[in-house]
């Protein structure tokens, strides 16, 4: 723990985090302090943090507003093709550079305010009125554009995903992801191109660590999400399994239908809730195409900080995490489809995409349950999370009962945020 | 169109929001026909012409289906809504039926009486009238915000 976060002398010893990774402060999940050093620890450190798909700057000339933590950021297609992503500041007065979510043939940035421009690389090219007006005002001699940009970030493009960092010294994108997350994420793409086939934002009433914790929990969601369980979609006693990479900040679970397994009992010795006859009246929405050569049918993957690729049987989505303040969360929905689907398939995923998202058959619930955890924890700073499901250590399982991939990413945050 | 195809309409209108305000969400699949249509989606997207939608259905059992998940599986917090609809604008009759807009507001009320403008937006929608009686053929619920807040779980 660092001087500059310990803020609160009376309770400076309980603001230590407890030794081993089963055992989280609530505070890390309330305090101004804390968000204001994720901020510049974590999605403004050595991280790599999703910006957008690149085939939503397809051309050059395009671009798209993004945010990395709470950063406005601007993500380019420049003449030579090559993606460029700089802070939406403008480097005069603070001002947005770009209001707009999107765009095409774009050549420059012009800031409201002033008209001070930008080449689509993030340069100050232009400033109004540089010279002044007839001989009088303007800038002084000294003043030199070269030295004066919002800041750039470092892009980097995997399997059609785009990845920014404002840090230059941290790994290459290949090294952070590593070998296991990188293939994950190319088996969902396998070299096809994906399109963007709707968008929407779901704000939640809570912490985004909150989010992440939820969206890493593969113990949790055959218990929570009934839907998933009675369908056959996602039961414990499936065969699949758990990857949590060696920083523990990203992970994968996924799972495979076993229908022989799924008849062994190990649910109505539980008393769980799912034991319920609930059956579809339009039973189409869970019959979908073979997509996956691997017989995968449920893919869940994050990258640390804050980005998730979702494959649920053929819907498959990437969300992007937000944070909006200690307690409030965007959370960024863009529902993929394939520039090869058929009709038929398109069809297949627009059904499929009712799983999913702020009214999601198995997803709606992840929407109100951080909210929960929020208003629970308000009068408890220093209690803790007990996260003891599968051990104490972050490694992967082929078991998912397991909270292995939400201590990983208490891992990898502890690790940035020097906690 | 005729004075009375506009009455059929709103009459229809009126009691579609009254069922879903009430809580009686098992008669609500009975405003459509099967099959139907039946999209929640954002202007946003609307306006792309991206079609993945927040909620999708093109039958009346994958409203029967909503129903029924939102009782027997989803979890959420008790809330209701207040739904104010503006008169609708009838914009073509066509051999399917007739086409109309209307405009929407809904009031979320949770169960602690916390009350938020949860939505606006317009119902493009097509009814077919037999007898007197109008069914939605479609219901595209354009959200004028691409924002939603917590989850969507009653229909708009």
């Amino acid at each position: 723990m660092t001087g500059a976060i310990e803020t609160h002398p009376a309770a400076a010893e309980t603001l230590t985090w407890p030794p081993g990774l089963t055992r989280v402060p609530y505070w890390a999940f309330q305090r101004d302090d804390i968000y204001r050093h994720e901020q510049q620890r974590i999605f403004q450190g050595n991280c790599w943090s999703y910006l957008c798909l690149e085939v939503e700057i397809e051309h050059p000339g395009d671009f798209r507003t993004s945010f990395v933590g709470d950063v406005p950021v601007i993500v380019t297609r420049d003449a030579d093709a090559e993606i460029y992503a700089f802070e939406n500041r403008c480097a005069h007065r603070g001002a947005l550079i770009c209001l707009d979510e999107y765009g095409g043939k774009k050549r420059t940035f012009s800031c409201v305010y002033h008209a001070w421009s930008y080449d689509l690389r993030g340069n100050l090219i232009g400033v109004a009125f540089k010279d002044g007006v007839k001989g009088k005002g303007g800038m002084p001699q000294t003043f030199r554009m070269a030295e004066h940009s919002p800041r750039k970030l470092r892009t980097a493009v995997v399997h059609g995903l785009v990845f920014g960092s404002f840090s230059d010294h941290g790994p290459g994108i290949e090294d952070y992801l590593g070998e296991e997350i990188m293939a994950r994420i190319e088996r969902v793409f396998a070299r096809r191109k994906p399109l963007v086939i709707g968008r929407f934002t779901q704000v939640l009433p809570n912490n985004w660590k909150l989010y992440m914790e939820n969206v890493k929990d593969s113990y949790h969601a055959s218990i929570l999400h009934l839907f998933f369980t009675t369908f056959e979609i996602n039961h414990l006693s499936q065969t699949g399994g758990i990857i949590v990479d060696a920083s523990g900040g990203h992970h994968a679970s996924y799972s495979q239908i076993d229908r022989a397994a799924e008849r062994d009992g190990e649910y109505s010795k539980q008393n769980i809730r799912s034991e319920s006859a609930y059956r579809l009246a339009d039973a189409s929405l869970l019959e979908g195409f073979e997509e996956f050569p691997d017989g995968i049918t449920l893919q869940i993957l994050t990258v640390f900080p804050a980005f998730v690729l979702q494959q649920i049987k053929n819907s498959v989505a990437v969300r992007q995490v937000i944070p909006r303040g200690t307690q409030k969360t965007d959370l960024n929905w863009s529902i993929i489809g394939f520039a090869d689907d058929s009709p038929q398939q398109r069809l297949v995923r627009l059904k499929q995409a009712n799983l999913v998202g702020p009214a999601g058959f198995v997803s709606m619930e992840d929407g109100c349950i951080g909210g929960f955890v929020q208003r629970g924890i308000a009068g408890a700073p220093y209690a803790r999370e007990v996260l003891e499901m599968g051990g104490a250590l972050a490694e992967s399982s082929e078991s998912r009962v397991t909270e292995a991939a939400v201590r990983g990413f208490w891992k990898a945050y502890r690790a940035n945020m020097d906690l | 169109m005729t004075n009375d195809i506009f009455h059929i309409i709103m009459r229809a209108q009126a009691d579609y929001a009254r069922c879903i305000d009430d809580g009686r969400l098992e008669s609500w699949p009975d405003y459509f026909d099967d099959p139907c249509t039946y999209k929640i989606t954002t202007a946003a997207n609307y306006r792309d012409a991206l079609e993945a939608a927040i909620v999708f259905a093109n039958s009346r059992g994958m409203l029967i289906d909503r129903v029924s998940s939102l009782r027997e599986a989803n979890i959420y917090e008790r809330h209701t809504y207040r739904h104010i609809l503006g008169a609708p604008s009838l914009l073509d009759e066509i051999e399917e039926g007739v086409r109309s807009e209307t405009p929407f507001l809904v009031v979320r009320i949770m169960r602690d009486g916390e009350m938020d403008i949860f939505a606006t937006g317009r119902y493009l929608d097509l009814y077919k009238i037999r007898n007197r009686d109008a069914k939605l053929t479609e219901r595209i619920v354009v959200c004028d915000s691409s924002r939603i807040d917590t989850l969507l779980a009653l229909p708009l």
